[in-house]
């Protein structure tokens, strides 16, 4: 027998909601798990993105790891999925771009705190933010894009399912937000 | 020379984060942190933007929990306009947070942290998940996903659309329930009072076979706050903030939500994006509490519903004065699935549900505006400013999970001491400590308004970051 397709998702600048909505699949998680092996995900204990057949990416490119991950995914998956609004186009995790990105952490750790004992971003451990949050295809090249603030389960049942069964994933139907 | 063990990414938790466990020279855990990762500045970019759009907009803080955001939000908005919102919009909101923090409890419970206890600590990293529960258990992981399923299709009903409904607003809700939908709900009561109840006998029998991670995991005294009736019933749409100490007694009661930022305070530490909440009259770090389940059922009186009432009375003989223990959380998740089953099940029959009027009608009376809700985390706060012309000028949310921060950091570096032999690193070990940043359910999501992971690492370092070893995970 044929070794199953390894499906890995990632999570970046987003807010879940897009891993929610794959969730959503409901009872059909079981049947997909029938067609697919899980790798890395929020889902499940892999620490190690290992080589996948398809990535789904939520979220949009914010911080300095960010960029070195999907880097690295890119070179280790053979299907790239944007996944979602914020993947695709950057949306709301994108708003902050309108503003200088030391007082975007300047508002949340200083002038909305009560006790300033240090302020994130700087250190070793909890990664820098980028000047501006980017769409994923402006990182890396991106094979397909599925839009939706999330893609609805059904969509994302659709798209998934067209690459599974070898077939370009149909677009009608679907819409941002 | 002090070393750093570090776990990157936490897994199966909603969010992004590390755990650095430090090691002394004789080779003992020392001290561990918990380090969020990720931020996404919610609270400068809402700058400029009209306020009935701040719904819709910090309802993307999370997609774990974007109607607590829609509630708090639209209850700020609310006091923007010095309205008081139609009896049916009312229920609509009530009914909608139970869905979510059903669908929300069943996630954390079934999906995420089950596979430990069902499957084991130290079963094999490619079972323990939900879909390793799936091929192990089909039955009861079905139940989970049908469980999360009628938490989701309810707000679906009322709101168009599971994750991110356009339907919260200032004033009221959009959209009404017509008797179908009601009865489709109503419909799926008895499954969801069944399965809940499944789970909770199994839970019972886990925590009986687990003494020792119930004394060692997070186990320790601290405040506990959340909301409750003015009568000290379970309260998670609207009411009044008491607080509780380790022992139980009240420390503070009948504080009003709107004037949060009079008694809690939040600390920044340059090693997480999760900011550092405390209770301010104890200061920081010493203001230490907790919020979620876990605390909610601690400060409740009763519950109000009969068959969460009568988990609750056991529930509290498991301690004298609070339940302390971190593990308990999901015990009490699961009273709460309990109670939110009973309480949709009572909103479902309640004809006011079908009324029309659903929205107050006015425009912007106030320049601030202050709005909570009971998350399924724990107590969640939006603060606005705005301009006379309707504009956003500041804006403050102090988020559940942060408000465990404290908590979580404490239960890392407890659980570490236990369970970690720097000397003969395993993995489960390491699933131990993340499986204590679980009991709190976080969601990183929300607490530092933003979500994500990272690559392996799994590192040994001393204090000047240098790097002395490199493990690997598996
Ligand atoms: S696209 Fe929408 S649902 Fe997905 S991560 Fe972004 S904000 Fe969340």
């Amino acid at each position: 027998m044929k070794d199953k397709p390894r499906l890995a998702t990632v999570w970046l600048g987003g807010c879940s909601g897009c891993h929610m909505s794959f969730l959503d699949l409901d009872e059909r998680l079981a049947e997909l798990a029938g067609r697919v092996e899980f790798l890395a995900s929020p889902l499940t204990d892999f620490k190690e993105f290992q080589d996948a057949d398809i990535t789904l990416v939520e979220g949009s490119v914010a911080n300095v790891e960010h960029l070195e991950q999907i880097r690295e995914i890119r070179k280790r998956t053979k299907i790239l999925v944007s996944f979602g609004d914020c993947a695709v186009t950057g949306t709301v995790t994108a708003m902050r771009n309108a503003f200088p990105v030391e007082e975007v952490i300047d508002r949340s750790y200083v002038e909305n705190a009560a006790v300033v004992i240090g302020r994130p971003g700087g250190g070793d451990v909890v990664p820098a933010l980028l000047d501006r949050v980017r769409p994923v295809h402006e990182v890396v090249e991106v094979d397909y894009f599925l839009q939706g603030c999330p893609p609805s389960a059904d969509d994302i049942y659709g798209f998934v399912m067209d690459l599974l069964n070898g077939r370009t994933p149909r677009t009608d139907g679907r819409r941002f937000g | 020379m002090a070393e750093r063990i570090l776990i990157a990414p936490v897994t199966r938790i909603e969010g992004h984060a590390k755990i650095s466990i430090f090691v002394n020279d004789a080779q003992e855990v020392e001290s561990a942190m918990f380090h969020v990762t990720e931020f996404r500045g919610f609270e400068k970019f809402c700058e400029g933007r009209p306020f009935h759009e701040m719904p819709g907009l910090t309802a993307r803080t999370c997609g774990i929990c974007p109607i607590s955001h829609i509630l708090a939000s639209s209850k700020a908005c609310d006091a923007l306009l010095g309205v008081e919102i139609p009896p049916t919009a009312v229920l609509q909101r009530k009914l909608m947070n139970y869905a979510q923090i059903l669908q929300s409890h069943a996630l954390s419970f079934f999906h995420l942290s089950s596979p430990d206890f069902l499957l084991g600590f130290d079963a094999p990293i490619e079972k323990r998940n939900i879909f390793g529960l799936l091929a192990e258990d089909p039955d009861f992981a079905r139940r989970g996903i049908r469980l999360r399923k009628f938490g989701q299709r309810i707000i679906e009903l009322l709101g168009g659309k599971r994750i991110h409904p356009a339907w919260g607003t200032p004033g009221g809700v959009i959209g009404t329930v017509d008797p179908s939908e009601r009865a489709e709900i109503a419909t799926g009561v008895p499954e969801a009072l069944e399965s809940v109840k499944l789970a909770l006998g199994r839970m019972k029998t886990i925590i009986d076979s687990c003494p020792d991670e119930v004394e060692h995991i997070g186990n320790f005294p601290t405040l506990h706050l959340g909301t409750v009736t003015p009568t000290g019933e379970l309260e998670y749409y609207d009411g009044v903030i008491r607080i509780v100490d380790g022992e139980g007694n009240i420390v503070a009661d009948g504080l009003d939500p709107q004037r949060f930022h009079t008694y809690l305070g939040e600390a920044s530490e340059e090693s997480s994006y999760m900011k550092f909440p405390f209770y301010k009259p104890l200061g920081y770090p010493g203001g230490m509490y907790r919020v979620g389940p876990l605390a909610r059922l601690n400060i409740a009186r009763a519950a109000g519903t009969a068959l969460a009432d009568r988990e609750l009375r056991e529930f509290k003989h498991r301690s004298t004065g609070a339940v302390n223990q971190s593990f308990h959380y999901h015990l009490a998740r699961l009273i709460e699935m309990l109670h939110c089953v009973e309480r949709i099940e009572e909103i479902a029959s309640d004809p006011v549900l079908l009324k029309t009027r659903v929205r107050a009608v006015a425009g912007q009376n106030r320049n601030e505006g202050v709005g909570s809700s009971e998350a399924p985390r724990g107590t969640l706060f939006h603060h606005y400013e705005v301009d006379d012309n309707g504009l956003i000028r500041k804006v403050n949310l102090l988020i559940a999970t942060g408000q465990n921060n404290l908590a979580m950091n404490k239960t890392v570096e407890q659980t570490a001491i236990r369970f970690v032999n720097p000397r003969a690193l395993r993995e489960e070990m390491l699933n131990r400590v993340e499986a204590g940043i679980r009991c709190f359910d976080p969601c990183l999501s929300c607490s530092t308004h933003a979500a994500g992971q990272m690559p392996l690492m799994l590192e040994i370092r001393n204090r000047r970051g240098e790097v002395l070893g490199r493990l690997a995970r598996r």
